[in-house]
């Protein structure tokens, strides 16, 4: 058995009379990337806000290596090793893919009270930072300001800033949206690439890039999981295609 | 090059300031470290405004909170002890913005820009309306603090000179320690929360914290300033907390350009100009200084810093075409 990083059991979100995650168990183990699946409005971002805890359950006990995390807030779960990227690119426009990154890294090491020590001359930060945008496929890129590259850039500066806090816990909110075949083939490859060391959670639309990289799949519809497994699995199950995949198909 | 120019320009600047008394008139060396001494307030609002992005509308709360203490502190027959006075002044304006920190920093925006204002009309009315610091009158500090230790005096804010060299000692001593904070770690932190606080938090970042931090550095900079205009004029009233105040520190921070401590003296100076050169003209000076700030913000965005390199732009930019 390989070593479950991240679980959620029984986590339950509401919005008022709404019913947004109904008691939703997932685990997230390294070397498996775990994709997310579902129709808009299945409940894919509120999960994932409450694993990165940006949001807090209303029910339901969150584990990070064995131990309760459920209280904790989303800069906390970040110093532990669990970290996100955003669905819309959320990275600090104006700053360069190095200052993004280095500022990502410092983090770990944040030394506030240092008040007078230069923070580019920490070399730690720096150079984890580099060894993320190479990680990333950013090389050559650290000088340029975020906000001027192209789109398919952005979205691995967004995972390049994750990698430099160190995460062992990846929760990717969609980062295929809006990329070319050419950019989401790169992508594909630097996530499998990711999860051997790794535990990945991928929400993803594109059913092609999904198959390509899971190895395992958990489909929600409605708030709630309705099937969790191995993609050959996933293909062949008639609840799935009566709910997500048979649903895609009707509209076409 | 161009920050090479910038430099020399500062330099120029401040070499004009330290040879300024043995040149102007005692009333514009007064004038020069009045400039000088709101710089510093300025420079302490920008640390919030301009990087962190958090618009204080309440920072003179911290200005006159310090001026009343070392005010309160003097004796009616005695001068106060400089090395007392000033560490609990600045303690003082620390402690309210910690203190203060602790709620408006909950709300964002336009809630925060209220809320700053809020609290510092609070701290007006306790001025204006108890008799703690004679009420709408203020008081006056009969005596400038006494700068001996141990029966030594390395000098004496009594003569114009020394107190004027102390108020650039200062305003350069609050220059150079921000310098050194913005490029700190910390410093790195607030330009980014500035940026993205929602990324800093899920970065791992205590937002905040820091922001507490910096409420509480500006307003004990604001302090110092507010320590040295109370001991420069001699006086001190509930105006110096006003929203008025408030106000004008803001102004200078936008007329200068914000996010740059350079911007801020220059605002300091701009402001401080206008309003002499303006009083001097018409007694409806307000109505022009108005106009101007109206014009500055159309026409000058990212403030007078900025424009330099807007013009040299617009130059480079005629010249390609042609």
């Amino acid at each position: 058995m390989s070593e479950v990083l991240l679980s959620a059991e029984g986590m339950t979100r509401r919005f008022g009379g709404l019913t947004a995650n109904q008691s939703v168990n997932l685990s997230l183990e390294r070397g498996v990337l775990h994709a997310l699946l579902g129709p808009n409005g299945a409940g894919k971002s509120t999960c994932i806000n409450m694993l990165s805890g940006d949001l807090p359950p209303s029910e339901g006990t969150i584990r990070y290596k064995g131990e309760d995390i459920t209280g904790l807030t989303a800069y906390q779960r970040s110093r532990i090793g669990i970290g996100r990227s955003y669905q819309r690119t959320n990275i600090f426009p104006k700053f360069t893919v190095l200052e993004n990154c280095r500022l990502a890294a410092q983090s770990r090491k944040p030394r506030p009270w240092s008040l007078f020590t230069d923070a580019l001359a920490m070399p730690e930060a720096v150079e984890r930072a580099r060894a993320a945008i190479a990680e990333a496929g950013l090389s050559g890129r650290e000088n340029r300001v975020a906000g001027t590259m192209s789109h398919g850039e952005q979205r691995q500066l967004e995972i390049a800033m994750v990698l430099a806090t160190d995460a062992e816990v990846l929760l990717l909110d969609e980062p295929l949206a809006g990329m070319g075949s050419e950019e989401s083939a790169q992508m594909v490859t630097l996530l499998n690439r990711l999860k051997a060391t790794r535990a990945i959670l991928l929400v993803e639309h594109d059913m092609d890039a999904v198959f390509a990289v899971a190895d395992r799949i958990t489909v929600m519809v409605n708030g709630q999981v309705l099937e969790s497994g191995p993609p050959e699995q996933i293909r062949n199950s008639p609840d799935v295609q009566a709910a997500y995949l048979g649903h895609e198909a009707e509209h076409e | 090059m161009n920050s090479q120019v910038s430099t020399i320009f500062k330099l120029a600047v401040m070499a004009g300031v330290l040879a300024f008394p043995a040149f102007g008139s005692d009333f514009y060396a007064e004038m020069v470290a009045k400039v000088l001494i709101l710089a510093i307030f300025a420079m302490s609002l920008d640390l919030l405004v301009g990087f962190t992005g958090l618009v204080s509308f309440g920072h003179a709360a911290y200005f006159g909170i310090a001026a009343y203490v070392v005010a309160l502190m003097t004796p009616k027959y005695d001068p106060a002890n400089l090395w007392l006075a000033l560490p609990a002044s600045v303690l003082a304006a620390a402690v309210a913005a910690f203190v203060i920190g602790l709620f408006v920093l909950r709300t964002k925006g336009i809630y925060f820009i209220m809320v700053t204002l809020a609290f510092a009309q609070m701290a007006y009315y306790v001025f204006h309306d108890t008799p703690v610091g004679g009420g709408s009158d203020g008081i006056y500090l009969n005596f400038k603090p006494d700068a001996a230790i141990a029966g030594w005096a390395p000098f004496d804010l009594n003569e114009p000179h020394h107190l004027y060299y102390f108020v650039v000692a200062a305003m350069l001593a609050v220059y150079g320690l921000l310098k050194l904070v913005l490029r700190s770690p910390f410093g790195r932190v607030l330009v980014g929360i500035r940026s993205n606080e929602h990324r800093m938090l899920s970065l791992g970042y205590a937002t905040f914290r820091y922001k507490l931090a910096a409420f509480t550095l500006a307003g004990a900079l604001a302090g110092v300033a507010g320590f040295l205009y109370a001991v420069l004029f001699g006086f001190v009233t509930p105006e110096y907390l006003s929203w008025h105040k408030s106000g004008d520190v803001l102004l200078m921070v936008i007329l200068g350009g914000m996010g740059n401590l350079g911007g801020a003296v220059a605002g300091a100076v701009a402001l401080v100009g206008l309003q002499e050169i303006f009083t001097s003209v018409t007694k409806h000076w307000q109505l022009l200084m108005g106009l101007t700030i109206v014009a500055a913000v159309l026409f000058m965005p990212g403030g007078l810093t900025a424009t330099p390199a807007r013009i040299m732009a617009r130059i480079n930019g005629g010249k390609s075409n042609v």
